[in-house]
């Protein structure tokens, strides 16, 4: 009980991490029906800003919190802005001249993006794994409950902010004059012009949001491992998207379910099965749902216009 | 319906006559591949041996023509079909396999060639078969998907292909006594006599009744449907034919280098034959050739001699950054901004096939489609 409980936590908080990259890949599907190759290698690219910002302040266990709590930010938000700027930069000259193309043109294009992203990542940080700046101790916050599972400062924050940012999407969304502009956009391009609605800044929006969310997930990752490399954009980028179909592509609550499914079936798999089939395991999961219920859990056939 | 297609037909061998750029184009590729060996001795280029490699992913790409190109089923995964016909003749005949020493009888090259083909084709089927209902950028990931988990399966499963070690020593062929061993111009013949088999058939498929079918299943599968395809079938047949081409491939070249390991058959060689496929010309089977050569020699022998001029001129001029510059550490950036850039300029390839290129830039001749381009596209902010 102990282990499946401690391998719950793990996989929770990992899960929030793919959940955050879901998004991206979600909000894109949900607008323009593209799926995103290049998002995993944006948020690898964002990652490496974020280590960058916190290897340039240069902040160790030994500062003092405020600092510290200081340094993350810049950080977050640095990771946040770079990876937003990149995907919209992405979209403006990858994708936008493709919208009117078949299907597999922009799908091509953003295979070809992803590549060049990688080629970026190894020339910018080398091919070995980089070591990741770690300056807030991973302490047990449930130590002083006298509780005999762990759960880490820095696992229990990667929750809070993914959180945070969960809900500031929600509003972004659900409340805002461009959220509904989004929203409409997705339902129907050609009404939504009509209607007087800039598609062009619509779907720039929604690059803008995936990418920030892929910044603030490549910091997270980073706190959560240790480590970063330039290939494992991709890797993570394809159990993302395997998170935001299991949810249902296109739906926001279903990425964020299908981040956390994603993040407890990998921990149980490294634990009870091997961690060197966890990739086979959750890439035949991506392949039986989307030949069982392309839809999603929560995904409903609205979505699967063709 | 009969002389509709005598026209078709004639009017294909026409249009291959009529088209200078294709006939030069298949002219001097036959001519060079024959004479290669001969042409590479005379100037001393010392590059029979990296030709080999080169010619053995022109031929996977012609695979993949098959699939992406005629019946337009991106496929993401190919190089998981090379792998299954690699480690298909490496598991039957390397002695380092546990299974060699439990088969009743002792395989040779041939027999496992012929096998491979049969067990890639099945593993076309068994990929294709769930796939059948998803749409294509679905079917893309699925693909991805089973790309990922095949070198996984070979990688994991040591107790009989071990590992990342590899498996050596696998069976290599003998043609009336003469043996191939490591002979690089044997080899290199051996490849390209392949290469007029698969390029004939696959010319002679395109044509057939099937393979009109995979074009119109390509262009509109619900049309093709209504016209009495068996979507099911010709699906398969697309995923069966291209596999098993790949995985004759994979037995030779495991058989050439005498050895296979699961490193070689990763996402970035699915990803490298697509951006062949795409650059020369989906579709066409001389632009496929092209593309293959382009990327192909440039991957394996002009980006060292490149960047070894680019290094010595950075040299003579004394700028820093020139005289560091590797282009074969940028391959993976290289083929990725060349699928970008075709997609963005020249979707149908250097050598488009007409059909394809009319499909591809069917939003610029559709009058309705036209509207909405200026609509959306960048020329045009929305009314």
């Amino acid at each position: 009980m102990q282990d499946f409980l401690q391998i719950l936590i793990t996989g929770i908080s990992l899960g929030s991490v793919f959940a955050l990259i879901a998004l991206g890949y979600t909000l894109v599907y949900g607008i323009i029906e593209l799926i995103n190759f290049a998002h995993g290698d944006l948020f690898m690219l964002s990652s490496f800003a974020a280590l960058t910002v916190l290897d340039r302040l240069d902040i160790g266990f030994r500062d003092a919190t405020g600092s510290k709590v200081l340094g993350m930010l810049a950080a977050l938000i640095v990771a946040m802005i770079f990876g937003a700027l990149v995907n919209v930069l992405i979209e403006r000259l990858a994708y936008r001249r493709l919208r009117n193309a078949p299907r597999l043109a922009p799908l091509i294009s953003a295979l070809g993006m992803s590549f060049v992203l990688v080629q970026i990542g190894q020339s910018w940080k080398g091919s070995a794994p980089v070591s990741f700046p770690r300056p807030i101790a991973n302490q047990n916050v449930l130590a002083p409950f006298g509780s005999p599972v762990t759960l880490g400062l820095n696992n229990l924050l990667t929750i809070v902010v993914t959180i945070l940012l969960l809900i500031a999407l929600s509003y972004v969304v659900n409340r805002t004059r461009i959220g509904k502009a989004m929203r409409a956009t997705a339902q129907d391009r050609d009404a939504s012009a009509l209607m007087g609605i800039d598609i062009n800044r619509t779907i720039a929006f929604a690059f803008l949001l995936g990418g920030a969310l892929a910044g603030a997930a490549g910091l997270m990752f980073g706190q959560f491992t240790g480590t970063m490399a330039f290939q494992r954009g991709f890797e993570a980028g394809l159990k993302a998207f395997t998170a935001a179909v299991l949810g249902g592509i296109g739906n926001l609550t279903g990425a964020v379910l299908g981040g956390f499914l994603i993040g407890i079936t990998q921990a149980f798999s490294d634990f009870y099965l091997d961690p060197r089939w966890t990739n086979s395991v959750i890439f035949g999961l991506l392949i039986l749902t989307l030949v069982f219920r392309p839809s999603g859990i929560l995904g409903d056939s609205t979505t699967q216009k063709a | 319906m009969a002389s509709m297609v005598t026209t078709y037909n004639t009017r294909l061998r026409q249009q291959l006559h009529d088209d200078p750029t294709t006939s030069i184009v298949v002219t001097l590729l036959a001519v060079g591949a024959l004479f290669y060996p001969l042409i590479d001795r005379a100037l001393g280029w010392n590059t029979v041996g990296t030709m080999f490699p080169i010619v053995a992913f022109i031929l996977l790409a012609l695979g993949l023509n098959i699939v992406v190109g005629f019946a337009g089923l991106l496929d993401l995964g190919y190089a998981a079909f090379f792998a299954i016909g690699a480690y298909t003749v490496a598991i039957l005949t390397s002695p380092s396999s546990p299974v060699v020493d439990k088969l009743p009888f002792t395989l040779n090259f041939w027999g496992a060639l012929v096998l491979a083909f049969f067990v890639t084709a099945l593993f076309g089927v068994i990929l294709g078969a769930p796939t059948l209902r998803l749409r294509g950028d679905y079917l893309a990931i699925v693909t991805l998907g089973f790309g990922e988990i095949v070198p996984a399966v070979f990688r994991n499963a040591d107790q009989i292909t071990r590992g990342e070690q590899g498996l050596n020593a696998i069976a290599k062929p003998t043609i009336f006594g003469m043996k191939f061993g490591n002979d690089i111009v044997r080899w290199y013949y051996l490849l390209i006599a392949t290469g007029f088999l698969i390029i004939f058939v696959a010319r002679r498929m395109r044509d057939s009744r099937l393979g009109r079918a995979w074009m119109a299943m390509r262009e509109d599968e619900i049309a093709a449907s209504a016209m009495g395809i068996n979507l099911v079938m010709t699906k398969l047949s697309a995923f069966a034919m291209g596999a098993s081409f790949s995985g004759l491939v994979g037995v030779m070249y495991a058989s050439r280098f005498s050895y296979a390991a699961p490193s070689s058959f990763e996402f970035s060689t699915s990803v490298l034959l697509l951006a062949m496929v795409i650059l020369g010309g989906l579709g066409n089977i001389w632009g496929v050739i092209l593309g293959g050569l382009l990327l192909g020699t440039f991957d394996r022998i002009l980006s060292i001699r490149i960047t070894g001029w680019i290094n010595s001129l950075g040299e003579t001029i004394g700028v820093g950054f020139l005289e560091t510059v590797n282009l074969s550490r940028l391959r993976f950036g290289i083929f990725g901004l060349t699928l970008v850039l075709m997609m963005l300029w020249r979707p149908e390839g250097i050598l488009p096939n007409e059909r394809r290129r009319a499909e591809l830039r069917a939003d610029t001749t559709d009058g309705e489609t036209a509207a909405d381009d200026t609509l959306y596209g960048e020329r045009g902010a929305p009314v």
